[in-house]
């Protein structure tokens, strides 16, 4: 349901950082999200065309490039993908770890003409 | 066509505006808590209990988020705790630029601990910065001991974790000690404290962990 606000945050900084280099039309936003950030792709999408029309950014495509979820064991450091239910390290066993991938949630880049 | 490096954070302008009000509430010497929850976990009774054993010790205000209504500020006034209610009209969390002008019209200078109850939700709210200094998940016992599995964006952001609701342990099979398990593998810095809003159980010891992070004005 943030995904309204979370849509118009990236049209204004997209339109931004397009503006300030003098384009005259942008195509695309790449967008990193991890995992256990939460926003819905299609929505960002969907909120994207509705807000977009008169900009700049008008037409452009947004893409998502998803970073899973990494934890680094704190017991023997082993780093792993906690899968589904299973947030247990492969190697020892012991339960979580620190989150070192996962968390981002930023614009990368703009594609520009 | 060119391509442009941008890495410039989703949130950043609520991050902006978060740092602002974070740092009113330093000069104010108030001390905010982020309360996170689920719908129906107990944070307005989590509230209402730390009100009444805070009272004589730490003069409490509150800002009340919901999508709607004013039941749960009308709650908390009949305490006699200055308090603002914040609808965001349908929206699933407060942010920052919400939270600005909720703290506008609370007396700062009179309050040494601010509850910041945030939408029913245990997915959206999590790591969004409102200018607190402090957050916390309110977990209750009919929800089930699997939380931390299912929304580790949220119990790996917080603080310390409420088990509200232990009363019922007897009537369901709710494992606390997997459930410790879970959130110290998460978190291990997350305090966590079990007590019953219905019994008062258990409130002393949260209480007194928020008292001692509130300075003397």
């Amino acid at each position: 349901m943030h995904e309204l606000a979370i849509t118009k945050e990236i049209l204004r900084i997209a339109v931004k950082h397009a503006e300030r280099a003098g384009a005259e039309r942008m195509t695309d936003i790449n967008i990193t999200i991890g995992d256990l950030s939460s926003a819905v792709d299609d929505s960002v999408q969907f909120y994207f065309d509705f807000l977009s029309p008169g900009t700049i950014a008008e037409g452009a495509r947004l893409h998502f490039r998803r970073v899973a979820a990494r934890l680094r064991c704190r017991e023997c450091g082993t780093e792993f993908e906690p899968l589904g239910v299973d947030w247990r390290c492969p190697h020892c066993r012991s339960q979580g770890g620190e989150v070192i991938a996962g968390r981002e949630f930023y614009i990368e880049s703009i594609e520009v003409e | 066509m060119a391509r442009i490096k941008i890495i410039e954070q989703v949130t950043r302008a609520n991050d902006q505006i978060a740092a602002q009000n974070r740092q009113w509430l330093d000069e104010q010497k108030v001390v905010a808590v982020n309360l996170m929850a689920s719908p129906g976990a107990g944070k307005t009774s989590v509230v209402m209990r730390t009100i009444e054993a805070l009272r004589g010790r730490a003069r409490i205000g509150a800002i009340e988020g919901d999508t709607a209504s004013q039941v749960d500020a009308e709650r908390v006034a009949t305490t006699g705790v200055p308090v603002v209610q914040i609808n965001t009209g349908g929206g699933c969390r407060l942010d920052a630029n919400m939270v600005r002008p909720a703290l506008e019209q609370l007396p700062l200078d009179e309050i040494d601990l601010l509850l910041i109850e945030n939408v029913g939700n245990l997915v959206c709210p999590a790591g969004l910065a409102l200018g607190e200094h402090v957050n916390v998940v309110i977990a209750s016992i009919p929800e089930g001991d699997d939380k931390p599995y299912k929304y580790p964006g949220m119990f790996l952001v917080v603080d310390a974790v409420v088990i509200n609701k232990i009363d019922l342990l007897p009537y369901l099979d709710f494992d606390v000690p997997a459930f410790r398990e879970l959130v110290a593998g998460l978190n291990p810095k997350a305090r966590i404290f079990e007590v019953s809003c219905k019994t008062g159980e258990g409130i002393g010891e949260w209480t007194e962990w928020l008292a001692g992070m509130c300075p003397r004005k």
